[in-house]
């Protein structure tokens, strides 16, 4: 008999067996452990190393169980059941139950009795087992094992080595998971011990993950430690808002405030983990927040009341007529995105939209129109496993988008061939096993055009991927040859944008001549179907495109746009800060709906606060285009989230954008339903030859200077520190200094020099971390000239 | 029983240790005729010999030798288990400092005869005597052409490397010797795979002790028959005893299996003084004690079941009336406490808590209850661990508890050096002044 997944019938059939558990018939898939095969009848065997998604040690040995025809009791967790075998479990083995119960004794020698301090308390798996394994009192009468508490493993991991059960599932997560192997067991014996090299902390994007598996209180972290306790807290099912993975969250909170967030289990995106950033960066959301609305008068803003706050707005735009600007920031829901566009184009008559606050192009917003906006799920993460071969286009995983590095690296250790064209071979590519295909920093087009046959013969395997980050919008010519790559291989092409709000906006058509869910602007057919939806007069709606991109901003800068409406937008975010400023500056009117001060409130005339993702309902598209619907966390914050601000201010301008709320928005999107007309052509354009001299090649690395890890102290110390990294070769024509000096239009940084796998003349450099903040301070982007100078400054 | 030196027979020779020494008695013969053998041929050689593995568990070797799959494409390996480290166990080293080219003789044949083409020989650190030693055995038998390409024109290529451990009793457990000799920490791997199918770098690899692997050229030298006249039908051939203890001569004696311990005795010079041995241990201190009761039965593999303790290495260690036996077993919980690697919970925390509660004892503050408390500890751990070692720590205490339980209940009042005078144990004793 065979059994299918469940998830389509495109997946080979399993072969089954069946075993006798507690005398219970119990049909599994071959291969099944005895610990799995239990559950499946419902029986819980006592387990500590044992976790689903780490290979097995039987280390613990928690888990025995008898098995007939077996002279000693087996460990559960590494027993591969057979046709046939008959398991007994503690619950009909006198034998399984003893073995179980003299190794929970024996796990609790040692174990402080700290349990009323101990951040695990009241969740924690060994309590737990103890009470329902344990005796009621220790026989052990002998000194226990202490060691010094807690040392840092990290800035953010802090380790209690007495309260240790050497179960070994942080070290294997970080070796086998992670790859970042920088905590192993020490010492041997009742001294063994987790413990990192000698000044080589552990620095893994996602050490916190160890700290959620610890199942005991072994692993704490900085941020959270004597916090709070687990049955204080309430806990909210969240998606987490930091970038495109789209990772399912817990968010934790008690008397309205978050005090923590853990990876959530979703077996089809995150697994069980979730990058550190995702984990400790929500200090934002509670810290330095805009608590009312603000009017600047005479130069300074003012509190104002929210009725003169929005009398003051509508007055601020109505003056500016339909020359309006509209910014959606990298955070925006869905419905939130969606509600600037449709505020844009009823309200303002406006089409002058863009979501890409970053450097963009546009080349790149007619691949994104052509082949991404309003499409349906076409490659996910299951696909990434099953993937023969993904190549990476300007994206790199481990900094952008995490849990598709994890799923990467998982797939190359089972089959997967992962290709990257960029600049430079990280170690994240090494740890995806990946092969480098390098390309001069901006001139990846042409490599991609000029691939060796052998490349062409691996996409052509059918369920190939190419993934494609945010950066191919600096590429001029990368998009156009990413498409035509995928037309002629066959491969899937999936844009993995940075920011958790990008996908989405772009689905909800806030970007300028694109219509909800990939309609064109200038189709009538899909203008009379949005008219419909909003119940507005196709007439009234822009049919012409609008300003985007840098245009948007040179508009703004010649006042031909006459105001800005400024949705979470930072003008470090820009491609070009500086013409950003003075776009926002020269323009006659900003209204920013923020919840922080930034530069963008320091210019605006009125300012209106906003709900975080905690204190609203929303959803974000995650890379895949999977929906990842989110509900309130803090129910009294009483914030109003960018959607219903945008519709008291359409009020106060006296026209009707409808419903605001999430339910009614979320209704419209699916009655529009996606575009099923013709879409705007692919891009066309010629690569572009390198850069002459020394190339820029530059990203953000996942924990950096974001606004979004403000207050987070131990977070930012297992930030990797900014260098400058060349080839061998560059760095010998500098004469291998310690230092160098990088220099561009704005002006000039001076970093540490490291020598790594970088194609000869070009540098990397992180984009906006301490002590290097590549736009502000070069003026300089992703493939531009910089010059490069031995030593600090002069 | 006569003593039957073999491995030991010129251990006389000075220069025994050298390649010219060892060719002077024969050495090397073995493997010439080796090398015009079907490799197949050699292993049914050595499963008709019914050689058993010498480091402990007795296993048949040529049948360890032909779980290796054969024409699998993968680099197979063998691997020589010198990680000699068991308390009284004393045989593996002399072997490789006064007959080392017995042991790369051992490696070549065995090496061919499993289709290995590199051995490495893992030698516990502490001797780096040893090391040297083989070391040097294995420069001249490359030298000799003996090791490297196309031995003796056979078109047999073998590199054999000698590898220093680093201080770990549980190295000489054969897949923690593996880890250990990959570079990895070490502690035992999960089995399945066994080693035979998945060993060194995941491939095919025998495991030997030096000394199973020092009898093949012997046995390949001179015959299955010729070996099977020693011993038993199910443990034939013969065995370095190494004897020790309050014997008045201890050291090697070569014998077939199936002498008697008090042959063995005799041979060595009976107890000191002519004291009465009060228990003894036939392979190393993790295999349960007897006591002068057993003194009669066969040193085979399957007489020392019978009795209820292992062969083991075949190192005996003998203890006259004048020892603690508790402060013995504190002793050795000791060594494993220290030695345990950590990996599973029984061992790791068993070994703890037993020796802490010994420790007790042998100051004279156990308890009754804790008596049979320890039973119970050593059950907790015994079948449960991860590997041997925890088996072997619970093993001392249950068999010492069968014949000394008086002793025990004495130590919940009086400390074992009331009950004995520590200083009339000492080797030396007559020389400490009192």
């Amino acid at each position: 008999m065979t059994i299918t997944n469940n998830t389509g019938s495109d997946l080979a059939a399993v072969e089954t067996i069946t075993v006798v558990i507690d005398g219970v018939a119990v049909e599994v898939p071959k291969g099944t452990l005895a610990i799995r095969a239990a559950e499946l009848i419902g029986t819980e065997i006592p387990r500590f190393c044992d976790h689903p998604l780490l290979t097995p040690v039987a280390a613990c040995r928690a888990c025995l169980i008898e098995v007939e025809g077996m002279p000693k009791p087996q460990p559960a967790c590494a027993q591969v059941v057979t046709d046939g075998m008959v398991i007994r479990t503690q619950n009909s083995s006198e034998v399984a139950a003893e073995a179980q119960a003299g190794v929970m004794e024996f796990l609790l020698l040692n174990h402080p009795l700290d349990c009323p301090v101990c951040d695990k308390g009241g969740e924690c798996p060994l309590q737990n087992q103890a009470m329902s394994v344990g005796r009621p009192e220790s026989r052990f009468t002998e000194e226990k094992r202490t060691f010094e508490k807690p040392i840092n493993v990290s800035a953010q991991i802090l380790l209690d080595r007495e309260r240790c059960v050497s179960c070994a599932r942080c070290t294997r997560f970080a070796d086998q998971i992670a790859g970042d192997a920088f905590i192993d067991l020490l010492e041997r014996g009742s001294k063994q011990q987790v413990g990192t090299a000698d000044d080589q902390p552990f620095d893994s994007y996602f050490s916190g993950n160890t700290v959620q598996i610890c199942p005991v209180g072994a692993l704490t972290s900085s941020a959270y430690r004597f916090r709070s306790r687990p049955f204080d807290l309430v806990s909210v099912p969240t998606t987490c808002e930091h970038c495109a993975s789209g990772c399912s969250l817990r968010t934790d909170y008690r008397r309205g405030v978050v005090t923590r967030r853990l990876a959530w289990d979703d077996p089809e995106v995150n697994e069980e983990w979730n990058c550190d950033k995702g984990r400790f960066a929500f200090q934002y959301q509670t810290e330095g927040r805009i608590a009312a609305p603000m009017i600047r008068e005479n130069g300074e803003l003012r509190v104002a009341s929210w009725p003169e706050a929005l009398v003051v707005a509508a007055e601020g735009l109505r003056k500016a007529g339909t020359a309006v600007g509209v910014l959606v920031g990298g955070r925006a829901t869905v419905e939130d995105a969606y509600a600037y566009q449709r505020f844009a184009r009823i309200a303002l008559g406006s089409d002058h939209l863009d979501f890409r606050v970053r450097a963009n192009s546009d080349e790149e917003a007619a691949f994104l129109k052509s082949a991404v906006a309003g499409a349906p799920v076409r490659t996910t993460y299951a696909d990434l496993e099953t993937a023969p071969a993904v190549l990476l286009v300007a994206f790199e995983p481990e900094d952008e988008s995490p849990i598709v590095f994890l799923r990467l690296r998982k797939a190359a250790a089972a089959r997967t061939a992962v290709l990257s064209v960029s600049a430079t071979a990280t170690r994240g590519l090494e740890k995806m096993h990946g092969t480098w295909i390098p390309a001069a920093p901006g001139a990846e087009a042409s490599v991609l055009g000029a691939l060796d046959s052998a490349v062409l013969d691996q996409l052509r395997q059918p369920g190939a991927v190419i993934l494609v980050g945010e950066r191919i919008a600096s590429i001029a010519g990368g998009a156009s040859a990413v498409q035509a790559l995928a037309a002629s291989t066959g491969a899937a092409l999936s844009w993995v944008p940075r920011r958790a709000g990008e996908r989405g906006a772009l689905d909800a058509g806030a970007l300028a001549g694109l219509l909800p869910l990939g309609r064109p602007l200038t189709d009538a057919t899909a203008r009379g179907e949005v008219a419909a939806a909003w119940g507005v007069s196709a007439d009234s709606l822009p049919s012409q495109p609008g300003l985007a991109g840098e245009n948007l901003l040179q508009a703004a800068k010649s006042r031909t746009i006459r105001a800005i409406i400024s949705g979470g937008v930072d003008l470090g975010d820009f491609a070009n800060p500086a013409l950003a400023r003075e776009a926002f500056e020269s323009t006659g009117f900003v209204l920013s709906l923020e919840n922080h001060h930034s530069s963008v409130t320091a210019i605006a005339d009125v300012v209106l606060p906003v709900a975080v993702v905690t204190e609203k309902s929303g959803t974000f598209l995650n890379w895949e285009g999977r929906p990842r619907p989110f509900g309130e966390v803090l129910r009294d914050a009483l914030m109003m989230s960018d959607a219903a601000v945008l519709g008291l201010i359409a009020q106060n301008l006296g026209a009707n954008v409808g419903a605001s709320d999430v339910p009614a928005l979320r209704r419209q999107m699916a009655s529009l339903g996606a575009w099923q007309g013709s879409r705007e052509s692919a891009p066309t354009v010629a690569p572009a030859a390198a850069a002459g001299g020394v190339a820029l090649a530059t990203w953000r690395y996942l924990l950096d200077e974001g606004s979004m890890q403000d207050d987070e102290p131990h977070l930012a110390a297992t930030a990797r520190s900014a260098a400058a990294v060349v080839s061998a070769a560059t760095a010998a024509s500098l004469g291998n200094p310690a230092e160098v000096t990088i220099s561009g239009p704005a002006g000039a940084i001076v970093l540490p020099l490291e020598v790594g796998n970088v194609v000869d003349n070009a540098v990397v450099l992180p984009m906006n971390s301490a002590g290097c903040v590549v736009a502000r301070d070069l003026g300089a982007g992703y493939g531009e000239q910089v010059s490069l100078r031995a030593g600090g400054a002069a | 029983m006569t003593l039957t030196p073999i491995i030991t027979e010129f251990w006389d020779d000075p220069k025994l240790y050298t390649l010219d020494g060892y060719r002077s008695h024969g050495g090397y013969r073995a493997l010439a005729s080796a090398l015009k053998q079907d490799p197949d041929a050699i292993i049914g050689t050595i499963k008709d010999s019914g050689l058993r593995g010498r480091g402990g568990a007795g296993f048949p070797t040529g049948l360890k030798w032909s779980f290796v799959p054969q024409n699998d494409g993968k680099p197979h390996y063998l691997v020589v288990n010198a990680d000699e480290s068991e308390p009284g166990a004393c045989k593996d080293i002399p072997i490789m400092m006064a007959n080392p080219h017995a042991l790369v003789e051992g490696v070549i044949i065995s090496s061919f005869a499993i289709r290995a083409n590199h051995a490495f020989i893992y030698i516990r650190g502490e001797v780096p005597e040893a090391i040297r030693r083989v070391a040097n055995a294995i420069e001249q038998a490359r030298a000799a052409g003996l090791i490297g390409k196309n031995i003796l024109g056979s078109g047999f290529d073998l590199e054999v490397v000698a590898h220093s451990g680093a201080g770990a009793y549980i190295c000489g457990e054969e897949t923690a010797l593996l880890d250990s000799l990959e570079g990895f920490r070490g502690q035992p791997r999960l089995k399945p795979p066994f080693p035979a199918v998945a060993g060194l770098y995941a491939s095919p690899t025998v495991i030997n002790n030096v000394e199973t692997i020092a009898n093949i050229p012997y046995i390949v030298d001179r015959g299955v028959e010729w070996f099977r006249q020693f011993g038993t039908e199910k443990s034939p051939g013969f065995k370095v005893f190494a004897v020790s203890g309050h014997v008045n001569r201890p050291g090697i004696y070569e014998a077939p299996l199936g002498i008697t311990m008090r042959e063995l005795l005799d041979y060595a010079g009976g107890m000191r003084d002519g004291r009465p041995v009060k228990f003894w241990l036939p392979g190393g201190s993790s295999v349960p004690m007897l006591t002068a009761d057993h003194l009669d039965i066969p040193m085979t593999y399957e007489d020392m079941a019978t009795a209820g303790t292992m062969l083991g290495t075949g190192t005996p260690m003998l203890f006259d009336d004048t020892v603690s036996v508790v402060k013995a077993v504190t002793r050795w919980l000791e060594f494993y406490k220290h030695e345990s690697c950590g990996k599973c919970t029984p061992c790791r925390e068993g070994t703890y808590w037993i020796t802490g509660v010994l420790e007790k004892f042998e100051h004279g503050h156990g308890t009754e209850a804790e008596v049979e408390t320890l039973v119970g500890l050593c059950g907790q751990i015994a079948g449960r661990s991860f590997c041997a070692l925890g088996d072997a720590a619970a093993t001392p205490y249950p068999a010492a508890l069968k014949y000394f339980r008086e002793e025990f209940l004495a130590a919940t009042t009086t400390s074992a050096d009331e009950q004995f005078d520590p200083v009339a144990s000492y080797v030396f004793a007559g020389a400490v002044a009192r």
